[in-house]
């Protein structure tokens, strides 16, 4: 809400500054973002009185005009045709300085001298008006500067009005709280008002078919009104708040909402068939054509304002362009109504239309504040147009808009929650000064009833909240609540993730972060079949984009497509990761499953130091980077499996991850497909795990020591050709399963497939360690345990042994 | 005799002060002390010393033996020694050339700030909790007393699934639910990420939050002031100024906004602090009693306080980051920086 200072002035006395007056009201709940001073663009402008006009004698477009700025006079030369003897104007001496940075000067124009210049609104840049030059009200002092005259200096707050306090969504609102606060003294307009002898009733009337979203309506007629440009006063208060001056009649219904808050619509009464105003709620598919020219469709449960036949106006949002206030309109009716704010705000979030109307009735406007403004408003339009208003006004009322009476407050809550020793008297003091009725219950107890404005408050506590704002925050002492133990307890899987991005850091992969959402086709990109679960994809209705619309079902794509936009950037050696969650979409009315995953991606260089130079990662630092993670969190149990099914990976190159038979993740390196795609210069590694999954064994992991063993260990080698298509693991497990006890490790030693080998055959070393726990083993001992397990493992597995 | 192991004495020194390598130490060591060295000679000749000088000749003739021995090889030691140096010298390296080391990684700045927060409160007796991101409308809006078509639903702008269920547009419904299960008293923090229809420099449609409850029997708006006083001076430093003004929020009264002195500019206004000295850090207030009401809390019995920070904002305050789009992009560039 933009408050201009000048026009505060006319309901409050202020004494602070601009700044100090910022503070004052940011320090009570009413945030003032920004503070705007507005200075003329011109200097040297007086007012003058036009003396003659005559014409030019050589040219017929200009005129003569004998000017005085009431000591002297002086000759213009003036192009305007709207200038008559008499006129009050603005006058640019020669000197004068006015906007575009043009000073002016003497000049001859077609013989004859101009000692200065006549200005429009638009030239002074006062106003929009260019069509002809600025008529000031005649009652100002000739010789007076325009600023000041105009009172044009002025300084704008941008206030930032919380949705409870629609109080403060008008500049008497606004001057309530400054009175509040500061203790300057209020000026209420006073509304002096000669009706006619016509009665309102005896030419309208007004029939509220839905109480509900319509408990009061109320309106007046103003007859035989002339339309013309509101005064300069006007024009300004109103472009201060932001609005756009329209003519006299719009201009008042716009001025007296910015001043009380309460909404107004004036109609041309000649356009209201058979003369009467009808409040419904809309039928099925009506159409109206709003007072913006735009043609709506108007969803079912909207309220209408009609006439006898057709609607004329989008009750509290808009009204329509089949009864807007023309040029040559006569006889205004004049509507101020309370609409119910839950009926406003739906109809205007439906049409979309966030009127400044709809913005006051959806935060509920004071229900008693309907006839003043009214009143107001029926007075200024008389006073600016001319017209006479009839006697009466019509009030239906068909249902009490309920206001709170009578809140208990009990004293000793006030200091409990606030946890001050603020004393009755404060309190008391404090709610009087915002216009509360305060009575004394019992002891320590008191029956407040809020103004009708105050829509925000009907409990204890928003008194109670009343009380600290104003008695300052800044005036609570700062104090430490008693020490307690949290019934809740920290969620164990927060710590297992906490401890994997420490092991991600230290094997050199760095945190990324992506939005939840992207692209729906993400599922299609990575190949997913159709019957995948991860093709259950939660949508947005409201998305910011079709690109931003899918809820994601993967960690992977998102660190493909990071590592794409990094190669685009020039950045081709990654190791990347991301913790972050999945949705995979549920039955309709249910909420999705959401999935805790970590994701991880290598491409490119493994270091980029020159020591190490050329050394590419591949499939084994990715499942070095897993071995790693699950030693670190002693989770046993896992295994590496070769079934792996994921579409968008290298099917040779691949691997399911189980957690004690249970699938928790995959592994390898991307599809070409994938590759293509994305446009990877190098292959990418990828990874999934599923950590609520894993964070169960986390839980439940121990530590238990093993006795170190005092004797040497004896070790063993043995080259294994097998077929190429075994699996190292095949033999390693074969070797565990004979369970023999002085076997203490066996290990993978060298891996070979060249020369000297049968095709389709690679050879194996395995490197056996042999040791017992209270004894040297003998070499003869250590022999004899080796050969029968080698033996054993060759006709298990049908390798040879390679000599 | 006696002159003569004198004199030997003296010869011995002085070759020793002019021998400079290991070997020739050696040859003064045979030439001395050998089986056929000098002053075995002379031992040996002991029967020609008068026989009441024959002790003390030999005496000092062994005397002569160990101090010789002691400083020829105290003389090769140091010879050693300064061999081995200029060795080590010769293998002198560039230790100005890079170290070999697998390079660390990097968190995201988001989820340092994350953890810091989240360590401060922790020491405060904070349990980390934390809900699901999409999220029912009850929770996210009706049980914190933002009824449907309540204009402070306009605060937030809101990503929707279904008419009913929605992106989380806080952090705040994970109050609910832990409350909906745990009587107090409760310390519980809950960070997560959170999604508005918003995108701009200041703005994107995902951010994270972290939302703080503490639900006691006695706790003051002052106490609320104290906690989180004392959590923003271990943030940004113990002359940290702050200050509370009034806010709303529909599920606290009364509600505050905890703003800190810039810390750009001090206070003295600049473009980050829009002029105004101050920084909007955080959104907090007691508990609104509705909130209780629907959790089955008794509003009479407790009390307690809540509050929420966006941790994109205080990580571009902290690290100087003018456009909060940066934390998404995941450029490598902006992440190795952190």
């Amino acid at each position: 809400m933009l408050v201009s200072l000048n026009w505060l002035k006319d309901y409050v006395d202020i004494s602070l500054t601009p700044q100090e007056l910022a503070h004052t009201l940011t320090m009570a709940g009413l945030e003032v973002d920004d503070i705007k001073t507005i200075r003329p663009n011109f200097s040297g402008v007086v007012v003058a009185k036009i003396l003659s006009v005559r014409p030019h004698p050589s040219a017929d477009r200009l005129s003569l005009c004998e000017v005085t700025d009431g000591t002297e006079t002086y000759k213009i030369v003036c192009g305007a045709k709207n200038i008559t003897a008499g006129d009050t104007v603005p006058l640019a001496r020669v000197g004068a300085s006015i906007p575009g940075g043009y000073t002016i000067k003497s000049s001859v124009l077609r013989g004859e001298t101009s000692d200065g210049m006549l200005c429009s609104e638009a030239e002074l840049e006062i106003g929009e008006d260019a069509s002809g030059i600025m008529h000031l009200p005649a009652e100002l002092v000739l010789g007076t500067s325009l600023e000041k005259a105009l009172n044009i200096e002025d300084t704008v707050l941008d206030v930032n009005v919380t949705p409870n306090r629609s109080d403060c969504l008008c500049m008497i609102g606004m001057a309530r709280e400054v009175a509040a606060i500061t203790g300057g003294k209020m000026k209420l307009p006073s509304v002096k008002m000669k009706e006619s002898s016509e009665d309102i009733n005896a030419m309208t009337s007004v029939k509220i078919i839905d109480a509900d979203a319509c408990p009061r309506y109320t309106a007046r007629m103003i007859k035989n009104v002339e339309i013309k440009p509101s005064p300069f006063w006007m024009k300004s208060r109103l472009e201060a708040a932001g609005l756009r001056s329209i003519n006299n009649i719009v201009d008042v219904t716009n001025f007296v909402m910015l001043e009380m808050g309460q909404p107004l619509h004036a109609f041309d009464f000649r356009f209201l068939e058979e003369g009467r105003i009808v409040v419904r709620k809309s039928k099925e598919n009506e159409e109206f054509i709003s007072l913006d020219e735009k043609k709506r469709i108007l969803p079912s449960d909207t309220l209408l304002i009609c006439d006898g036949v057709k609607p004329v106006a989008i009750g509290g949002i808009m009204g329509g362009l089949n009864s807007e206030v023309k040029e040559d309109t006569k006889d205004v009716f004049l509507e101020s109504a309370y609409f119910n704010p839950l009926s406003i705000r739906r109809s205007a979030r439906k049409l979309g239309m966030p009127t400044d109307a709809a913005f006051r009735f959806e935060r509920g406007i004071d229900p008693e504040g309907v006839v003043k403004a009214l009143n107001r408003a029926a007075q200024l339009i008389a006073d600016l147009s001319g017209g006479s208003i009839c006697k009466n006004y019509i009030d239906e009322y068909p249902q009490k808009v309920p206001s709170a009476e009578n809140i208990p407050l009990r004293l000793e809550r006030v200091n409990g929650i606030i946890g001050t020793e603020i004393k009755a008297k404060d309190v008391v003091k404090i709610l009087n000064a915002i216009g509360m009725d305060v009575k004394n219950q019992r002891r320590g107890t008191y029956l407040v009833t809020p103004p009708t404005c105050r829509v925000d408050i009907s409990r204890e506590i928003d008194l109670i909240e009343e009380v600290i704002r104003l008695y300052g925050y800044d005036r609570v002492p700062v104090t430490l609540p008693d020490v307690s133990v949290s019934e809740q307890e920290s969620i164990p899987r927060l710590n297992l993730e906490e401890r994997i991005r420490l092991l991600m850091n230290g094997s050199g992969f760095t945190e990324v972060v992506n939005f939840s959402f992207g692209t729906p086709f993400a599922a299609d990109m990575l190949s997913l079949r159709h019957d995948d679960e991860r093709k259950n994809i939660v949508r947005i209705k409201n998305p910011l984009g079709e690109e931003l619309s899918a809820m994601r079902t993967t960690i992977v794509f998102g660190l493909l497509d990071t590592a794409k936009r990094n190669a685009n950037n020039g950045s081709f050696d990654l190791k990347l990761f991301e913790i972050g969650r999945i949705f995979i979409a549920r039955k309709k009315g249910e909420l999705p499953e959401e999935r805790n995953i970590l994701g991880g991606l290598i491409t490119g260089k493994l270091t980029d130091d020159f020591w190490n130079a050329g050394n590419n990662a591949d499939f084994y630092h990715l499942k070095g980077c897993l071995e790693n993670i699950f030693h670190d969190l002693k989770i046993d149990h896992y295994r590496f499996a070769s079934t792996a099914d994921e579409p968008f990976l290298h099917p040779g190159k691949a691997c399911k991850i189980f957690l004690n038979e249970k699938q928790i993740g995959w592994a390898g390196e991307t599809h070409p497909d994938i590759k293509e795609k994305f446009d990877f210069k190098n292959n990418a590694y990828i990874f999934e795990i599923n950590l609520d999954v894993l964070s169960e064994p986390y839980i439940h992991s121990h530590i238990f020591y093993k006795e170190l063993s005092k004797y040497p260990a004896v070790m063993r080698d043995a080259a294994f050709v097998i077929p190429a298509s075994m699996e190292a693991d095949k033999m390693i497990s074969t070797v565990w399963e004979q369970k023999e006890d002085l076997l203490e490790n066996v290990s993978i030693f060298d891996v070979y497939n060249g020369k000297g080998l049968p095709e389709g055959t690679k050879s194996l070393g395995l490197r056996f360690s042999y040791r017992a726990a209270d004894r040297t083993l003998t070499d003869a001992e250590a022999s004899a345990i080796h050969e029968k397990i080698v033996q054993k493992t060759v006709n298990l597995t049908g390798a040879k042994i390679r000599s | 005799m006696m002159n003569e192991l004198q004199q030997l004495e003296k010869d011995a020194l002085a070759e020793l002060n002019t021998a400079g390598t290991e070997e020739q130490f050696l040859n003064i060591k045979t030439k001395y002390l050998g089986r056929k060295g000098l002053l075995t000679g002379l031992l040996r000749n002991i029967a020609q010393v008068p026989d009441e000088e024959k002790p003390l000749f030999g005496k000092l003739c062994n005397e002569l033996k160990n101090s010789l021995n002691a400083k020829i090889d105290e003389a090769i030691g140091r010879q050693t020694a300064r061999n081995r140096e200029e060795i080590l010298l010769k293998e002198k390296i560039d230790i100005t050339l890079p170290g070999k080391f697998i390079k660390y990684g990097r968190l995201h700045p988001v989820v340092q700030i994350r953890r810091e927060i989240c360590s401060v409160f922790a020491s405060f007796g904070f349990s980390i909790v934390e809900g699901p991101e999409i999220e029912l409308d009850y929770y996210n809006f009706e049980a914190l007393n933002i009824p449907k078509d309540h204009p402070a639903r306009d605060m937030q702008d809101t990503f929707y699934i279904e008419d009913n269920i929605v992106l989380r547009t806080h952090t705040s419904p994970v109050q609910v639910r832990v409350m909906e299960k745990i009587q107090p008293p409760l310390r519980i923090l809950s960070p997560g990420k959170v999604y508005r229809r918003d995108s701009d420099v200041s703005h994107t449609p995902m951010f994270h939050q972290i939302e703080g409850l503490l639900v006691d029997k006695g706790v003051t708006f002052g106490d609320l002031k104290g906690i989180l006083t004392a959590f923003l001076k271990k943030i940004f430093g113990d002359g940290t100024v702050l200050r509370f003004r009034p806010s709303f929020f529909p599920f606290t009264e009364p509600s505050a906004e905890v703003d800190i002195r810039c810390v750009m500019c001090g206070g003295n206004g600049c473009r980050v602090c829009g002029q105004s000295g101050w920084l909007e850090i955080l959104g907090s207030g007691m508990v609104d009693p509705e909130v209780f009401k629907n959790v089955n809390y008794d509003p009479e019995v407790f009390s307690g306080f809540a509050f929420g920070l966006g941790l994109e904002r205080i990580a571009m305050l902290k690290y100087g980051i003018s456009d909060i789009r940066l934390f998404f992009e995941n450029d490598i560039r902006f992440l190795k920086q952190f």
